[in-house]
């Protein structure tokens, strides 16, 4: 028989936030839906940009760079509004809550979940992209350009999918979820550039965290730097933060 | 501290708009005793739970765990919550989510033999959203006990369950109290209250109407008759 005498104790705050970020990130890579949205399907724009985008206007320099900004709001966004929302919905949040992880290393666990999983996207998807011809010439200032906006970008999308996973019930986080990752790839100028998108939508969707991710990549096919890009992430990252502060709820 | 209780609970009261969800609610929970809480639903029992774990603050009153603040660091670990419901990922298996809490505490028990003795093995593998509602609430139960708590909240511990795993977790109740843990049970189970409990309350919107031990309380009517006349259930 096991001993159930008393002997509390929190573990070291490393290996408890460690520990959730390995079962989150082992959860969405377990799951089919997670990784469609994660690989199948920036994979599958990879492919089709390259093989067929020309003939529809899209030129594979600017299609590459783009499917890596789609796999960071898939996961950053789409995955993690989904992810919490079921989490929110069977109590997982509520019962870690009530752990020694507390509310604090909950998130930091899922944050370091959500850079993982991006992190494997990212080295397959630039791999890939390499692989099918892509030849990024952007200078260094352009890649600090592109480190920023896409760790501000990131905070953003995540600090966006709590607001929504904590607010809404389950079904319809997932439901809108899915519906804005369509919306913002097609028309947020993550996949198709701010200059192709009719007026006045254009001028709009420049202030969007997706345009700023998208043009901030896209730029490392060019020589130019997208300076813009910087104060609009950076914008929405702060904001994004501070509505998720205030509207998310642990309970449903 | 040892001269602090295990729970204090004065004059908690929570309002939602304008449902009343604990309205002056008194209680305390000592180690080495299973308190129960008896209440329709709609009492405010989860939400007295969720007041103690630092999930909802109170409009009114005070809460208290071994003398310090619901959520306070220093408490979470000494404290083990079993959901009333689901608590889990759908597709984590119960060897999964007991290993991920055993990792959150410095001295949890080994999981394997929690795992044997709640009898969890013969599922250890399977995904929480396929298990029947009775395993999923002894899984609920070891993850309550793996960090070697001083206290539990056992949040209607045996609803599912076949008779069988009733009575064996009706026996752990009893060794866990036997170890001086302080347990606090909710339940709709008279029986479970009489069997298991050193002291009871009874529980009706938001308040404490009626408190004693089952000696006490059963001297001239038994619980379940209590019950009917003290709450405002739809009976």
């Amino acid at each position: 028989m096991i001993d159930l005498t008393p002997r509390p104790g929190a573990a070291p705050r490393s290996q408890a936030v460690w520990a959730h970020a390995r079962t989150e990130a082992m959860l969405l890579l377990r799951n089919g839906e997670q990784l469609l949205l994660a690989l199948v399907i920036p994979v599958a724009v990879l492919l089709g940009g390259r093989f067929l985008g020309a003939r529809y206007g899209f030129e594979f320099d600017q299609v590459a760079p783009s499917v890596l900004g789609l796999a960071i709001f898939s996961s950053a966004f789409t995955s993690t509004a989904i992810a919490t929302g079921f989490e929110r919905r069977y109590g997982v949040l509520e019962r870690l809550a009530a752990t020694p992880l507390r509310r604090s290393g909950l998130v930091m666990g899922k944050a370091i979940s959500v850079l993982l999983v991006m992190a494997g996207q990212l080295v397959l998807l630039v791999a890939l992209a390499l692989v099918l011809g892509w030849r990024p010439v952007a200078g260094a200032s352009q890649w600090a350009v592109v480190l920023v906006t896409a760790v501000a970008c990131t905070v953003a999308f995540v600090a966006l999918a709590l607001a929504l996973a904590g607010t809404l019930r389950a079904e319809l986080t997932l439901a809108l979820a899915n519906l804005l990752h369509l919306v913002v790839a097609a028309g947020g100028a993550l996949l198709i550039g701010v200059e192709r998108h009719p007026e006045p939508w254009g001028t709009i969707v420049a202030f969007t965290p997706s345009a700023a991710l998208g043009e901030a990549l896209r730029a490392t096919s060019a020589h130019h730097v997208t300076l813009l890009s910087l104060p609009v992430a950076l914008i929405w990252a702060l904001g994004g933060v501070l509505l998720a502060r205030k509207a998310f709820r642990w309970t449903s | 501290m040892p001269d602090h209780p295990a729970l204090l609970v004065e004059d908690a009261a929570v309002s939602f708009g304008t449902t009343v969800a604990l309205d002056g609610l008194d209680l305390r929970a000592e180690r080495g005793q299973v308190t129960a809480l008896l209440g329709p639903n709609g009492a405010g029992k989860t939400t007295l739970i969720r007041a103690c774990t630092g999930l909802l603050d109170l409009d009114r009153g005070r809460i208290s765990l071994f003398g310090l603040p619901p959520g306070h660091p220093d408490v979470l670990p000494r404290v083990g919550l079993m959901p009333q419901s689901t608590g889990a990922w759908s597709g984590i298996t119960a060897a999964e989510l007991l290993s991920h809490l055993s990792k959150l505490y410095s001295h949890p028990l080994d999981v394997a033999a929690l795992m044997d003795e709640l009898q969890v093995t013969t599922y250890a593998r399977t995904p929480y959203r396929r298990l029947s509602g009775g395993q999923q609430q002894a899984v609920n139960l070891a993850g309550a006990l793996v960090g070697r708590p001083e206290m539990v909240v056992l949040d209607e511990p045996t609803s599912g369950m076949d008779p069988h795993a009733r009575r064996r977790t009706w026996r752990l109740v009893e060794r866990l109290r036997e170890a001086g843990l302080a347990v606090l049970l909710t339940t709709h189970a008279m029986d479970e209250a009489q069997a298991l409990a050193d002291t009871v309350h009874i529980v009706d919107r938001g308040r404490v109407v009626l408190s004693g031990s089952v000696a006490e309380l059963t001297d001239e009517h038994s619980l379940e008759e209590l019950f009917l006349a003290h709450t405002s259930g739809d009976t």
